[in-house]
């Protein structure tokens, strides 16, 4: 700790920071345009001059930029200093020489960092006579808007983009004055994460393009805390309502999860909440006449599937309350898992590796401070994107390693970077086919499966000789890398190993573990980061929830061979789950399917009753992340139709709030006893007082509804929750852990979180709402076997791996608009060799056997002769159906409107 | 003693005089509506939204009048049309809340929203003082005759060009080295 | 049926023409008001706006007769009623003219004291009732306004009682033959002017309802007639103290003879409450804690003052 003085205030702050940083945390008001809370210092805007002081004596002072000034002990310095004043003055009125005044059409005003912090330095009337300079704007893709006029020049977008997230194609140009933000020419942004852009940027240059279809300012949106439904990485999140649609989504901060950021897919893909397409009916579907059901007809129906021992099947993106009333309904022999057959038994040995105390999941935080990665045929950025934003970042430790040992401060972050040039941390990618973290990883194996676990389970037998050796075939030739990484992981201070369940091979989850086993065997008692990764938001939960021998395949089997006559799906499409053929088979033999769900879908279309569900901003419910982190996500705003959140249908006319149900499923649900404590405790509350979801400046409160009615109705009351669909109650200042959206006075944009943190970067000052459930075991398991098979792959066909995209993959956020203009028809991407083979060109249609559907052949430079990367699309193709080697027919029919020409991969051979 | 009669008692006595002196003084009274009164143009009535010199919508939905009104009685969508020009999908003002302040006017960065002289406003039905964008639309440019948003923001729109705005220079070549 | 002090028709004339004049006083107020705020007042509804009365009459029995549901409905409900019958039964004490009163009694002063003790009954418990924050701000104020001038109000007029020997409000009449009281006890008037403004809770001393600070005090909750019954309550506590003024310093009806002594009796009454109009048109509202200052510091030693002076001299001499 470092005392310093602050205007005649003293200070204690820590040393290792930068004046502005600490002048912000001890809160502070200094204004700053360049300086991002993760992106460091470069001092490039000039904006936070502060006068310092040699000493007490010294009564004429320097000025320096407080970002560019560490934090040292007893240092003196003066915000208030009138020539500090002035000097700040004088720089925003030079920033705002050229900006357009246009803020009233532009979508950052009332959350505009531009705007509060001319404000705060005092600028208010252009007296410089010349003209303004002006840029044309670009088309940047369905997701940003792009007006350059508003530009001030602070790099930070290039700086985030670039150099946080790795992005090629948006870049400064031209000089001085004139300076330019954007690509080289039109065209869509080509990083998972350039929706940051939008929180990145301090003034309106980019903005979100689907939020402005509908705009309405940051003050009128109804939001509350929720979490990212979009994968299971559970990115905390601020949806935005107004006149009963949801208009926005943001990122809402989290030191542990998200920090500052979000991938694309979560920020733009809530869009299905307002489609038109959302089941709004309880329907009874009868010789295909479907009539909507009365209440007494609904009860009847529910009394009938829960006193004819139905089985149920369970959802990975339903809630943990509504699997577990599910499972209440049908009982614990009856509910079945609603993953895949091969992802249950995937889910199952995650859950069990999670228990193991050799083992440490790591938070996103955590994964930012790896500094050696080995990634074992996932594909984080398609499954789960905010991790791989992570993983850029923990290839920069070296980075900053190389700065320590220079005394250069970690802040200092155009040095630290120079200083390293090209030298990364280490990240060894094992795949399938080429990634997009390859610019970064230091190897990167593409091989077909059989070789990606062999090499698996080789570097985990290299750091120790007790692991599990692997079938040295497979492995021949890459002696050399299995022996570099052992060692990169055993040299390492925090080694990180990362699996998924998405490759569709247990064997690569068992590889991992035995890597990071063999490495908490060599390096003593500390667990080692083992991150296993899962696809879908609660499919931890749902895991947790199922009996281990229940998989969907059993189910099915029971309901085909006519055993029991009623099933219950809960919020899932089967046709996604299992092979088509399977499905329909056991659904056929069916007389009473009811499906609940909140869009229409395949299985929805067999269902003799089916349930309007709710979506994730309509109910209050909690999720459990790929860590076993279970989060409270609050609603946000009513559904006027008649759905309900699945629970509630599932529970009938027993009256039950949402509160005792998790406290229902904290008590009952084996794993689950600490989910209670993520409800709010009322008693912190003053005289019972609500945090209002709408901000002190909602408007439009008596005219919203005055064309229906001039009679304004009662405001609705929020029974359930700690939460009022008013915008009255405690101030949200208060208790930052339910902030619904950062506001503090003079801070309207989002760069008002410095205020509610303990710290920069650090925790919000009450805390997260988060609770890790996976408790250790007393004692760490075994090394385990190879037990894949995999298939011989005779001539002509090729071995099928599964590839994922980020925008399509997930089944609601491909009901998105903004998202479905991103997405791309089902391809197979083939090497070169293989496409000459098979006599077929890039952007041909071909045929898989056995599939009805077309896709198209994208050939990918990188892929490795004989295996063929097949994307399944939105449902196109049934995953399951496909066979393990296939080969490829002519097809006649055209390329579809999408086809495959928004696909952003690293791979696709340009000339093509 | 003096100075505190004086202060309570005297300084009373002669406010009581003032105030009865009054009765001598011919009333302000205006006999409404035999007698119409001069309404002062900047009078605090009616609202309506005005137009720009070329005819089209002044209001670009930016929200300001609707965030400053202390009663909330102002509601509205914004939209934007294939010009690029910003507007509200629907805009409604709920006079039977309004209390004719003139924060929205204060607020209005395009002039668009202006009250008017006109304070006849009663209404046989409350639902009736419900205005929405047709009511309020009026097609004239109202109290501010030549100002025109667009021709001063830096947004381009249809019919002005990036650099065609009030002292804007033509767009930069980013590709050029030289100027 | 004879028209004597006390008879059934004297009393039936008395109680319709003091609730008539209180009920036209708000006619008289709102004209008053008008002409010394350069306005014309109430014009519109019959001869000069006459019919106003009837017109507020008539809104006010046709509005909502509201009885909020926290309220404790049985006092919320005698609340009004109290105030207007004390003040009433007052009026029976005042000798308005020879021949002209309902009850002569000998201790008139004394009774009028009592009534007024009583009146603030009505404020207190219509403050209370209301379960209401303001209503109880106002029932607090009222009661410790009205307690604390009813105690210089009654040491005033004790300088007016040692004068006449007599607490007869007719003998203080008869005993002003020589000269009116308000020479000789022209500090009591003043206090007795003061404290019965006070007691009346009329602007400038209207604290217990101040509109501005407390919405309106202890009738904030009361609407419909139960409102309009504290309202016309209040016209007839200035009539009475009006009334008071007249019959303890002015000589009540004795006047030249060209005129019935009834009309003496009322122009001196009405000269009162155009005063009281013009206060309230020209004075501001002093502070609660200044009202209570001035009454106790300042009123209360001058009032003893007085008493003694008046008492000294008579004792010199008799």
């Amino acid at each position: 700790m470092a005392k310093i003085v602050i205007d005649g205030v003293s200070y204690e702050v820590d040393p290792n920071n930068n004046l502005l940083q600490e002048c912000l945390s001890q809160g502070l008001d200094l204004p700053y345009f360049c300086w991002h809370p993760c992106m460091g210092s470069v001092g490039a805007c000039r904006q936070c001059a502060v006068k310092q002081y040699l000493d007490a004596d010294d009564k004429d002072g320097t000025l320096v930029m407080a970002c560019m000034t560490p934090a040292s002990d007893g240092a003196i310095i003066s915000i208030e200093d009138e020539q500090a004043r002035s000097f700040r003055a004088d720089v925003i009125e030079s920033l705002m020489i050229s900006h357009p005044h246009d803020c009233p059409v532009c979508e950052e005003g009332g959350e505009c960092h531009l705007q509060d912090m001319t404000l705060m330095s005092g600028h208010n009337y252009r007296r410089y006579d010349k003209k303004k300079v002006t840029h044309r704007n670009q088309y940047l893709g369905p997701f940003i808007n792009h007006e350059m006029n508003r530009c001030i020049a602070c790099y930070r977008c290039v700086r985030y983009y670039d150099d946080y997230a790795g992005g090629t194609d948006l870049s400064a140009q031209a000089s001085h004055h004139h300076v330019y933000f954007g690509r080289q020419a039109d065209g869509v942004l080509e990083s998972e994460f350039s929706g940051n852009l939008v929180e990145v940027c301090p003034t309106g240059v980019f903005t979100d393009k689907g939020f402005s279809k509908h705009y309405v300012r940051k003050w009128d949106l109804q939001s509350a805390p929720s979490v990212c439904v979009g994968c299971a990485v559970g990115c905390n999140t601020t949806p935005g309502e107004r006149y009963g649609s949801l208009r926005r989504l943001v990122n809402r901060y989290n030191s542990e999860i998200n920090g500052y950021f979000l991938c694309d897919r979560g920020r733009f893909g809530f869009d299905y909440v307002n489609s038109e397409q959302r089941l709004k009916e309880p329907v009874r579907l009868l010789d295909s006449e479907s009539r909507t059901l009365s209440s007494e007809e609904l009860a009847a129906t529910l009394a009938e599937f829960s006193s004819s021992r139905a089985i149920g099947i369970g959802s990975p993106r339903a809630s943990n309350e509504s699997n577990f009333m599910l499972r209440c309904l049908v009982g614990d022999e009856n509910f079945y898992s609603g993953f895949s057959d091969t992802e249950h038994g995937a889910v199952q040995s995650i859950i069990e590796l999670a228990a193991d105390p050799a083992f440490h999941c790591p938070s996103i935080s955590e994964i930012e401070q790896a500094d050696a990665v080995v990634i074992l045929s996932e594909d984080v950025t398609n499954t789960a994107p905010r991790l791989a934003l992570a993983l850029r970042q923990s290839v920069r430790n070296k980075a900053l390693s190389l700065a320590e040992d220079c005394h250069i401060p970690q802040w200092q972050d155009a040095a630290v970077r120079e200083l390293a040039q090209q030298q990364r941390s280490p990240l060894c990618i094992l795949s399938s086919y080429a990634t997009r973290l390859d610019d970064v990883a230091s190897d990167t194996v593409i091989e077909s499966p059989r070789v990606l676990s062999a090499i698996g389970f080789a570097i985990a037998n290299k750091i120790s000789a007790t692991a599990a050796s692997s079938d040295g075939g497979a492995t021949e030739g890459y002696g050399e890398l299995i022996a570099r990484v052992a060692a990169q992981l055993m040299a390492a201070k925090r080694p990180l190993v990362i699996a998924g369940t998405t490759a569709g091979d247990t064997d690569l989850i068992r590889a991992a573990a035995n890597i990071a086993r063999a490495l908490q065997e060599k390096r003593g008692e500390k667990p080692v980061d083992l991150c296993l990764l899962v696809p879908e938001v609660n499919s931890m939960g749902l895991g947790m929830l199922v009996n281990k021998e229940n998989t969907l395949g059993r189910a099915l089997e029971k309901l085909s061979s006519g055993a029991v006559s009623h099933a219950v799906v809960l919020e899932n499409d089967l046709y996604r789950r299992a092979d088509s053929g399977v499905v329909d088979a056991a659904l056929s033999r069916l007389d009473n399917l009811m499906v609940l769900d909140l869009l229409d879908t395949p299985t929805t279309a067999k269902a003799s009753v089916v349930l309007p569900t709710t979506a994730f901003s309509e109910h209050e419910a909690t999720y459990v992340n790929y860590e076993g982190r279970a989060q409270l996500s609050f609603q946000v705003h009513r559904n006027h139709s008649a759905a309900k959140p699945a629970w509630r249908w599932l529970n009938g006319d027993q009256e039950c709030d949402v509160e005792t149900m998790v406290n229902r499923c904290s008590s009952e649900a084996k794993g689950f006893d600490k989910l209670g404590q993520l409800l709010p405790d009322p008693a912190q509350f003053v005289a019972g007082m609500k945090i209002p979801r709408q901000s002190q400046r909602y408007s439009g409160r008596t005219a919203i509804k005055a064309n229906l009615n001039v009679h304004e109705p009662k405001q609705a009351v929020d029974s359930e929750s700690v939460m009022a669909f008013s915008m009255e109650g405690i101030s949200a200042q208060k208790d930052a852990a339910f902030m619904a959206s950062s506001w503090a006075p003079q801070w309207n944009s989002n760069q008002s979180i410095s205020k509610f943190q303990e710290e920069i970067n650090g925790k919000l000052k009450q805390g997260h709402t988060g609770t890790l459930l996976i408790k250790k075991l007393a004692d760490s398991g075994a090394y385990l076997q190879a037990e894949s098979a995999y298939p011989d792959v005779s001539k002509g066909s090729l071995e099928v791996v599964l590839a994922q995209q980020i925008f399509g993959s997930d089944e609601l956020s491909a009901r998105s608009n903004s998202i479905q203009e991103r997405m791309t028809d089902p391809y197979i991407g083939i090497s070169p060799a293989d496409a000459q083979a098979q006599g077929v060109q890039h952007g041909d249609m071909v045929s898989l056997d056995g599939i009805d559907a077309p896709v198209v052949v994208c050939i990918r430079s990188k892929m490795r002769t004989g295996v063929a990367a097949i994307y399944c699309g939105n449902g196109e193709i049934n995953p399951h159906a496909l066979p393990e080697t296939i080969s490829l027919g002519k097809s006649e029919s055209a390329m579809g409107e999408r086809g495959i020409r928004g696909l952003i991969i690293s791979d696709v051979l340009e000339d093509y | 003693m003096f100075n505190l009669i004086k202060d309570t008692l005297l300084s009373q006595v002669v406010t009581l005089w003032h105030v009865f002196s009054h009765a001598f003084v011919k009333a302000d009274t205006v006999q409404y509506p035999e007698e119409q009164p001069y309404m002062f143009p900047r009078w605090r009535g009616r609202i309506i939204l005005s137009r720009d010199p070329d005819g089209e919508e002044r209001c670009v939905a930016c929200n300001l009048c609707a965030v400053a009104c202390p009663v909330d009685c102002i509601a509205l969508q914004k939209t934007e049309d294939e010009d690029g020009r910003w507007y509200p999908e629907f805009f409604r003002i709920n006079f039977s809340r309004c209390i004719m302040c003139g924060f929205c006017e204060e607020a209005c960065p395009t002039y668009a929203i202006q009250l008017t002289p006109d304070f006849e406003m009663a209404e046989y039905t409350r639902q009736d003082m419900v205005w929405e964008k047709e009511d309020l639309l009026i097609s004239g440019t109202g109290k501010y005759h030549d100002y025109s948003f667009y021709r001063v923001a830096g947004k381009s729109i249809k019919g002005k060009d990036k650099g065609e705005a009030l002292n804007e220079a033509a767009p930069v070549d980013v590709r050029s080295l030289l100027t | 049926m004879t028209w004597e002090v006390g008879s059934y028709l004297n009393i039936g004339v008395i109680l319709g023409l003091v609730i008539f004049i209180a009920a036209m006083l708000i006619w008289v107020e709102r004209r008053l008001l008008g002409l010394w705020q350069e306005r014309l007042g109430p014009n519109r509804v019959g001869w000069f706006g006459l019919l106003q009365v009837a017109a507020d009459m008539i809104k006010i029995f046709t509005k909502e007769d509201w009885i909020p549901p926290f309220a404790d409905r049985m006092s919320f409900v005698l609340a009004p009623a109290i105030i207007m019958v004390v003040i009433l039964t007052s009026f029976a004490v005042i000798p308005f003219a020879p021949g002209v009163g309902v009850v002569d009694s000998n201790i008139g002063i004394l009774f009028v004291l009592a009534m007024a003790s009583l009146g603030a009954y009505s404020v207190m418990l219509g403050g209370l009732s209301s379960d209401n924050k303001y209503a109880l701000l106002g029932a607090l104020r009222a009661a410790a306004q009205m307690v604390s001038y009813e105690v210089f109000m009654g040491i005033s007029l004790l300088g007016v009682v040692a004068l006449s020997g007599s607490f007869n409000l007719r003998e203080i009449v008869i005993a002003q033959s020589d000269g009116w009281y308000i020479f000789p006890q022209f500090i009591g008037f003043v206090i007795f002017l003061i404290a019965g403004i006070a007691e009346s809770h009329r602007l400038p001393f209207d604290i217990p309802e101040a509109e501005q600070e407390i919405c309106s005090g202890y009738h904030t909750e009361y609407s419909g007639m139960k409102f309009g019954m504290f309202f016309v309550g209040e016209y007839l506590g200035l009539v009475l103290i009006a009334s008071l003024l007249t019959v303890l310093f002015f000589g009540g009806w004795l006047g030249p003879a060209f005129l019935p002594p009834i009309f003496w009796f009322a122009i001196k009454a009405f000269g009162f409450i155009a005063f009281f109009i013009l206060l309230r048109a020209a004075i501001p509202r002093p502070r609660y804690d200044q009202l209570m200052t001035y009454g106790w510091l300042f009123l209360l030693p001058l009032s003893l003052l007085n008493l003694l002076v008046t008492g000294a001299i008579i004792l010199v001499t008799q």
